[in-house]
């Protein structure tokens, strides 16, 4: 197999693979699991021919581990897992929060908790990969709704961890990751790649955490003349261990601010619908696929229904969010869980709109009549 | 043993269960509750058999199961022996079931626990060589030159298969075994004496997998004894991880391995230069084996 041009069928896995290799990843370590492994099969074939490296680890842990790895040592570096995949990965995703590590985590959910259905969709990881791992912490994590989507997302999530220098997630799902749809892959010269900020000041000069004006240190990769040290306990701009009062206190601001100070760059959702509605959906991922279609139905019924879909789940989107809730009667969250974002939504929720929830946890795409039932509650 | 004794009533495990046709898994657990059951309990890891003896009505076995994540068979085996321990129930041997990616990879260090504390419970690994339950990625027990979904041609693997055997011996646990399914009286003798020792006790059987080794479903028993008859697969069991001792001598005209590897896909794409070297090392193997059971003495 070689690149695919042109229009193609294809399945969300592998544009996913696609978008990673266009985006510059090079290195890719992971560990079989259903339903994400098609990830893994494309870089096996693909990524030597690349001049990149797939590596089959011994578990998750390792898989994670090897990723921020790769990356200290200046590649582009991802791995794709599922829930249980996810949850042995979530020490060192706070490592690599920590360390500052750029690069991709995708998480194709599916049912859990525990084995759960190995097989089917679900959208129940929202909040894991909010706070998963131990302790303080900022996170990325975009959702894609299509197999097209699936590929300028994984691009996006490259982007942003160079740009961030933090763990980016893709929190896919068995639906999108296994759909296959037409796609266009783009010429790869025509993409907007971003890559990590390299330090100007000469080696002996050279502080590894030391931030710059966006509060993101410029990267030394390991092996070049600048001397890195990346530890995982608190440190300060030396990139050694520092215990002293404050310190903590500055490092936890600073990886917070990086992230929050600059959400403008981050969040990305879509309207759709008309501009006025009794209800607004909000939903994300393979969810607000459905959404579409029952802004249609609704519309039969004669209710006007629009949709705020969310491209980006974390940081959350409190300001589009708290917009959308200002100017509708009621909000519907459509998501295959038992009601994870919708805690969110009620967050930010100043305008104290009545919201509801359509829950799918069967094991399947959620149905259009169970946001149906909710839009009708709403209405009442 | 009569002939009775293998009729379908006294099987632990049902026919018009979820695997393959052909499965060396299905078989090995056929044979292994057979020969432990009825009084047994089986924590089964993340693997095929998590889907065989799933699914109701399907589900295949008679005894209880205690489905557990992927990287915890041996530390769930642990708790399981002690907490029916601490019932009074020393009489129930504890099984645990793992394929070869949650014993060689994921279960590595759960098993290496459990067996440094030599805790009180049968462990089998039955091999299949890769991932067949996620679609044939390779694993660490994947042998040289066969092709997985992750090493395609003519990526197949390189890299030698983990010698698991000599890692258990090397944790000195009272007993370990190899067994084979085209030999289900030596496995169950090895069964049996196992459940008649005390301590952590291991046995590693080769699986054959048709879709995942591209053989055809009547092949299995064919190619569990190619393998024992080629050397590719010997048998013989580790006492106190130091007594090294034979179960069964090949003819003395070993098969040569190329008939092992031409009946099977997955190795379609090897070159005579490979085989050869292949061949090589199943000889050394073989030898090295040899002269761990010559020093090893007298068998007991």
């Amino acid at each position: 197999m070689s690149r695919p041009e042109g229009v193609q069928l294809m399945e969300g896995n592998h544009a996913c693979a696609w978008g990673a290799i266009d985006a510059g990843a090079r290195f890719y370590a992971g560990y079989p699991i259903t339903p994400s492994s098609e990830i893994a099969e494309v870089c096996a074939h693909e990524l030597p021919a690349y001049g990149g490296t797939y590596i089959q680890m011994e578990d998750e842990i390792g898989s994670i581990a090897a990723i921020i790895g790769a990356s200290l040592s200046g590649r582009k570096s991802f791995t794709a897992t599922s829930g249980p995949g996810f949850s042995l990965m979530q020490e060192n995703l706070g490592v690599g929060i920590y360390q500052e590590v750029p690069c991709v985590i995708v998480n194709i959910q599916r049912v859990g908790p525990a084995t759960g259905l190995a097989t089917q969709p679900a959208q129940a990881d929202v909040m894991q990969a909010r706070w998963g791992t131990h302790g303080d912490h900022p996170i990325i994590a975009l959702s894609p709704a299509s197999v097209q989507e699936m590929y300028y997302l994984t691009i996006r999530a490259f982007n942003l961890s160079e740009r961030f220098r933090i763990p980016v997630i893709i929190l896919g799902d068995q639906v999108i990751g296994q759909t296959y749809e037409n796609i266009i892959l783009p010429d790869p010269a025509s993409l907007d790649l971003v890559e990590r900020k390299k330090p100007l000041v000469p080696p002996e000069d050279f502080l590894p955490y030391q931030p710059d004006e966006n509060l993101v240190p410029p990267m030394a990769a390991y092996g070049d003349k600048h001397i890195v040290h990346a530890s995982s306990t608190c440190h300060c701009e030396t990139g050694y261990s520092n215990f002293k009062y404050g310190t903590n206190r500055q490092l936890l601001t600073r990886l917070k601010d990086k992230i929050y100070n600059y959400t403008d760059e981050i969040i990305e959702v879509e309207h759709f619908g008309p501009d006025d509605a009794e209800v607004t959906l909000i939903s994300y991922g393979a969810s607000s696929r459905v959404c579409k279609y029952v802004v249609g139905e609704a519309e039969k019924e004669g209710i006007r229904v629009n949709l705020l879909r969310l491209l980006t789940i974390w940081p959350f989107p409190d300001q589009e969010v708290r917009e959308a809730l200002g100017k509708t009667g009621a909000v519907v969250v459509a998501e295959m869980n038992q009601g994870q974002l919708i805690g969110e939504v009620n967050r930010v929720n100043a305008s104290n709109t009545p919201v509801h929830l359509a829950s799918g946890i069967d094991g399947e795409l959620i149905r259009p009549e169970i946001i149906m039932t909710s839009i009708r509650e709403a209405v009442k | 043993m009569k002939i009775t004794d293998y009729s379908i009533e006294n099987e632990l495990m049902y026919s018009g269960h979820n695997a393959c046709p052909g499965c060396g898994g299905a078989l090995t657990v056929r044979y292994l509750t057979r020969a432990l059951g009825p009084n047994m309990a089986l924590a089964i890891t993340a693997s095929c058999w998590s889907i065989i003896a799933g699914a109701p009505p399907l589900t295949a076995l008679k005894c209880p199961i205690l489905h557990c994540p992927f990287p915890s068979a041996g530390a769930v085996g642990s708790g399981l022996r002690r907490g029916l321990n601490a019932k009074g129930h020393y009489d129930t041997t504890v099984v645990v079931l793992a394929g070869d990616g949650g014993t060689f990879d994921i279960g590595l260090q759960a098993l290496s626990g459990a067996a440094q504390r030599n805790e009180d419970y049968i462990f089998i690994c039955y091999d299949n060589e890769a991932y067949m339950n996620t679609g044939m990625q390779t694993s660490s027990a994947t042998p040289f030159g066969a092709r997985t979904s992750t090493r395609p041609y003519p990526l197949f693997k390189h890299g030698q298969k983990k010698d698991i055997m000599r890692i258990m011996a090397a944790h000195g646990i009272p007993y370990a075994a190899t067994a084979s399914l085209a030999f289900p009286q030596d496995m169950e003798n090895k069964l049996k004496k196992a459940q008649g020792i005390k301590g952590f006790r291991f046995m590693h059987v080769l699986s054959p997998c048709p879709p995942g080794w591209g053989t055809d479903s009547s092949e299995t028993i064919h190619l569990s004894r190619l393998a024992v008859f080629t050397n590719f697969y010997p048998l013989y069991e580790i006492i106190n991880g130091e007594q090294w001792q034979m179960t069964y001598y090949p003819e003395k005209t070993r098969t040569p391995l190329k008939e092992y590897l031409e009946a099977q896909r997955r190795f379609r794409q090897v070159d005579e230069m490979t085989i050869e070297a292949l061949q090589e090392e199943v000889d050394r193997d073989w030898e090295g084996l040899l002269k761990r059971v010559n020093s090893s003495g007298e068998t007991k």
